[in-house]
């Protein structure tokens, strides 16, 4: 493992700055769970103060540090983002190896309902859950709704490579050599599927931070746990631009393009790292 | 006398097309041959792209059912019908693979295909007995766990490849091997590695091999009994020396003209003669007609005068 | 005479060596997939290529066929091809002058007819695309030009209007062969031309490129693993083995008195029809191009083998009229295979 990540430091420059880039941002959001202060408490900093030697990125509005509310929100954000991909994934996985695989009527149900989540409008949804469960709506249970609207397209990109994988020879083989199907789809047919799910992941968090992020800014998400979305939903609510305190908008966004650089980085170098091909040319084949 | 395998009166037709344009090929018409468990023997199915002699074969392992007719092994249909009889059934009845560079994941170690083979179907859960077992299905194609093991595809060469892949199919003891164009993609070199292997099994370890081909010149080097496959129809079917060396089905013979031989090396003979070909082109299509036995044993078909 | 010497031959390699050169993750691999290669190809032959599957065979035609890509690159030796408008040294050409010499004076016969034909053009537009510049014909006079050509490969000119998929694969294997040879190329490279058709057709479509070959006088290499088929096409076969021409000579001599333990088994392992007599497998893996075995590379496998084969490495080496071979022990060579009894066996 320690060899890998060295090798990978070492020979690949995207991976280089990409882990880099994930990294600060990681210790970054990593610092709150240290950090002096309460993140729900307001005017304990004195408002509107630009970046500098006592507020690192300035404090806002509501009397707020930057520096320790940035930090809360990219640790939630971050998990959040990480929990809807990890979730997707595995429902993506699980029904296209089997649909995949098995084939069938199996299939041909997994697709159906596969279909159905594509049709069905997420944010009406997410919106209705909103006035549902107002308060109550903490990130995780976002994150397990998204979850679930999450994996269809995934999903069918997965089906697609281990249709072709079903018809070669090492899948016979290996059902002739007595291996359950759990076997084969796991063993067999997910090495080749890696790849795939690397560079999903990366979309899929894109995705579903900036979900979070338009529905925190309209308001429909609990405004009192921060995150990227809510710290932007509050400077938008106190005219941050308009009032000049453009600290407040600016270094969120870009601590966030740099997340997603970072993240773009980190999947596109493990990608052709994983990818099979590449792997056997490093074997020696 | 047992009967190993009866293939009996099989036709598989495929459904093409859309639902206006609807048509169906007939991938094989009415194929019936057996194969006697007492006398290990090597069967040959030859036949060109498009012949079914593939279809034929994938029927045999289960994989395809017969649109009519039936295949029976040891008196039971093939494939099995529960996980039980299917698992039976797999352990008898072993399929070697055409592409030996695709018969093992390029990613994944090759004994590991060994080791699940011995544990499923020899029912082996000691961990030296499972390398026993593999050795000695090593051993019989020459090769030894001690080269295998560990070993990725790559660092094998296509004739160590399907040898691997005949040991694997070994290991549970199988009576009957189904080997679709094994040598096909195998080097020149190594070729005949392989296929003396068939020939030993059979004479040496009572094995007997379906050996599914369009070569000519090692179908008859090896087999004993073959038949020859035109568009799904068995043609003629007997004694490979005696079918081979004087072929009487039109296309047969064609097949026959057209082996590269090189008793004749830098000649230049390579003219077919173009009536052959359209004799053994129009009986392709020609409507059925049917296996006329001949005195020297064998079965050739013969057509209603047009 | 010498003049007339030089003139006698189309290509001259020598020397060559081209290697791959990749660097994975700080894993450094050298491929030597053509390793110090010298031959010639005359005008008006068949010239036949053997070799296994990585012998480096494939490497070979790539700069024959001046196809290199990175990292696939000649580390030294010329490939010059003396061609009517002027000599070519490809391993050292610009991206112009190979470009001036293709389909017109050079061209190749793949072994896939699908990846050269594309599956939404017509036959005929693919014939506009390839050769109607080199040829500097348009419209009607091109037309005329290919429907004659088509002619004589026993092609009708129907076949310019339909799509690949409308034709079997002994067609568009014969469409491929028009389209490589309607420029009438001096030099033509067949790739395993016939590799994937069934056995009648086969022997169709070689007679085929013989018949073009003689009636257009060119020169062929023709590359196939299948020695049958180079003993009914080639004036002269050369053997590739991990990366280096191991023996060539006239097509006879090396099937009925092969001068290499290589060649002498290639042939012998040839099952006939007529004949049941238990056939030499040879025991070994073919080596790897980028780890091979030192001396001469054959060694490990070869039951002639001495200790000086080990160490030292076998010169190309002149051993009858056009027949040279690479090994230190070829007078000890015996052919598996005598002419003799394989007529008596088909007697």
């Amino acid at each position: 493992m320690f060899a890998v990540l060295r090798d990978l430091v070492r020979y690949n420059v995207e991976f280089t700055i990409g882990a880099i880039l994930v990294a600060v941002i990681v210790i970054f959001a990593c610092l709150s769970f240290f950090s002096p202060v309460d993140p729900t408490q307001v005017y304990l900093a004195i408002p509107d103060q630009p970046p500098g030697a006592q507020y690192w990125f300035g404090s806002n509005s509501r009397g707020q540090d930057m520096f320790w509310q940035l930090s809360f929100a990219f640790r939630n954000t971050l998990t959040f983002g990480l929990t809807v991909a990890l979730l997707s994934r595995i429902i993506s996985i699980a029904v296209g190896l089997a649909a995949g695989y098995l084939g069938g009527w199996v299939d041909r149900v997994l697709m159906f309902i596969n279909d159905i989540f594509v049709a069905i409008p997420i944010f009406p949804i997410l919106i209705l859950f909103y006035f549902v469960m107002r308060s109550n709506l903490n990130g995780f249970t976002l994150a397990l709704v998204m979850a679930c609207f999450g994996w269809p397209y995934d999903a069918r990109l997965i089906r697609s490579v281990t249709l072709g994988l079903r018809h070669r020879e090492f899948t016979r083989q290996a059902v002739f050599a007595g291996m359950s199907p759990a076997k084969i789809m796991l063993e067999e047919h997910l090495p080749y599927v890696m790849p795939i799910i690397f560079a999903t992941t990366m979309a899929n968090m894109i995705w579903s931070i900036g979900l979070e992020v338009t529905l925190a800014v309209l308001g429909f998400t609990n405004i009192n746990i921060p995150t990227v979305g809510t710290t932007l939903y509050w400077a938008n609510n106190h005219s941050a631009m308009v009032v000049g305190v453009w600290w407040w908008i600016l270094i969120p966004v870009i601590i966030v393009v740099l997340l997603f650089i970072g993240l773009f980085l980190l999947a596109v170098s493990l990608n052709e790292y994983i990818d099979p091909r590449s792997r056997l040319r490093r074997m020696g084949a | 006398m047992t009967t190993l395998l009866n293939v009996d009166n099989v036709s598989k037709t495929f459904a093409m097309g859309g639902l206006l344009s609807r048509k169906t090929t007939a991938a094989v018409q009415n194929a019936s041959f057996s194969l006697a468990a007492e006398t290990p023997e090597i069967f040959t199915i030859i036949g060109e792209s498009g012949s079914g002699k593939t279809t034929l074969a994938r029927m045999i392992l289960g994989l395809e059912t017969p649109t009519t007719g039936s295949i029976t092994f040891r008196g039971k249909p093939v494939g099995g019908a529960t996980k039980v009889e299917r698992m039976a059934f797999m352990a008898a009845v072993q399929p070697v693979f055409q592409n030996p560079f695709e018969a093992f994941n390029p990613l994944k170690q090759i004994d590991r295909y060994l080791e699940s083979t011995a544990r499923t179907f020899l029912g082996l859960k000691d961990r030296t007995a499972v390398e026993r077992a593999m050795d000695e299905a090593l051993q019989t194609v020459g090769l030894s766990l001690a080269e295998v093991k560990g070993r990725y595809p790559h660092e094998m060469s296509g004739g160590q490849l399907q040898r691997a892949a005949i040991a694997r199919a070994l290991i549970p003891n199988p009576p009957l091997l189904i080997a679709d164009e094994p040598v096909s993609m195998v080097d020149a070199s190594l070729r005949m590695s392989i296929v003396n292997l068939l020939k030993a099994l059979r004479d040496d370890f009572g094995v007997s091999v379906i050996y599914i081909t369009h070569d000519l010149a090692t179908a008859y080097y090896i087999s004993n009994r073959l038949i020859i496959m035109q568009r799904g129809r068995i043609v003629e079917m007997g004694d490979a020396r005696t079918v081979l060396e004087n072929p009487e089905h039109p296309y047969s013979r064609l097949l026959k003209a057209s082996v590269l031989s090189t008793e004749d090396a830098g000649d230049g003979k390579l003219a077919t003669n173009p009536d052959m070909v359209a004799l053994a082109t129009r009986l392709a299509t020609a409507p059925g007609g049917q296996l006329v036995s001949r005195p020297d044993g064998r079965l050739v078909r013969v057509y209603e005068p047009v | 005479m010498a003049q007339d010497n030089k003139r006698r031959d189309i290509l001259t390699v020598e020397g060559l060596k081209a290697y791959y050169q990749m660097s994975y993750f700080g894993v450094d691999r050298e491929v030597r997939a053509v390793d110090d290669i010298t031959m010639t190809v005359r005008r008006n032959e068949i010239y036949g290529i053997a070799g296994e599957s990585s012998s480096g065979k494939t490497s070979f035609i790539k700069v024959l066929a001046a196809a290199l890509r990175p990292p696939f690159r000649v580390v030294a030796g010329s490939v010059k091809y003396d061609f009517s408008s002027g000599p070519v040294d490809v391993a050292d050409a610009t991206d112009a002058q190979i470009e001036a010499i293709r389909w017109r004076h050079l061209s190749y016969i793949m072994q896939g007819s699908m990846s050269v034909l594309n599956p939404v053009r017509r036959i005929g537009r693919t014939f506009e695309d390839f050769a109607a510049r080199p040829l500097g014909l348009r419209g009607k006079a091109f037309e005329e030009r290919v429907v004659s050509h088509l002619e004589k490969l026993k092609l009708p000119a129907d076949v310019l209007r339909a799509y690949p998929h409308e034709l079997s694969g002994g067609m568009r294997q014969r469409v491929t062969i028009g389209l490589a040879t309607v420029c009438r190329p001096e030099f033509i490279i067949a790739d395993e031309p016939t590799t994937a058709l069934d056995v009648v057709v086969q022997k169709e479509v070689l007679s085929l490129i013989r018949d073009v070959q003689q009636e257009m006088g060119s020169s062929v290499v023709f590359v196939t693993h299948d020695m049958s088929v180079h003993a009914n096409m080639a004036d002269r076969v050369g053997i590739i083995y991990a990366g280096r021409l191991v023996e060539e000579g006239p097509t006879r001599q090396m099937f009925f008195a092969p001068k290499h333990p290589y060649t002498a088994h290639l042939v012998a392992s040839l099952p006939r029809i007529g004949d049941t007599t238990q056939r030499p497998a040879l025991e070994g893996r073919p080596p790897s191009l980028a780890a091979p075995p030192s001396g001469c590379r054959f060694h490990p496998r070869c039951p002639l083998a001495i200790d000086k084969c080990k160490t030292d490495v076998p010169p190309l080496q002149t051993v009858a009229p056009d027949h040279r071979t690479a090994c230190w022990r070829w007078q000890d060579v015996q052919p598996l295979v005598s002419p003799h009894a394989a007529h008596g066996v088909m007697a």
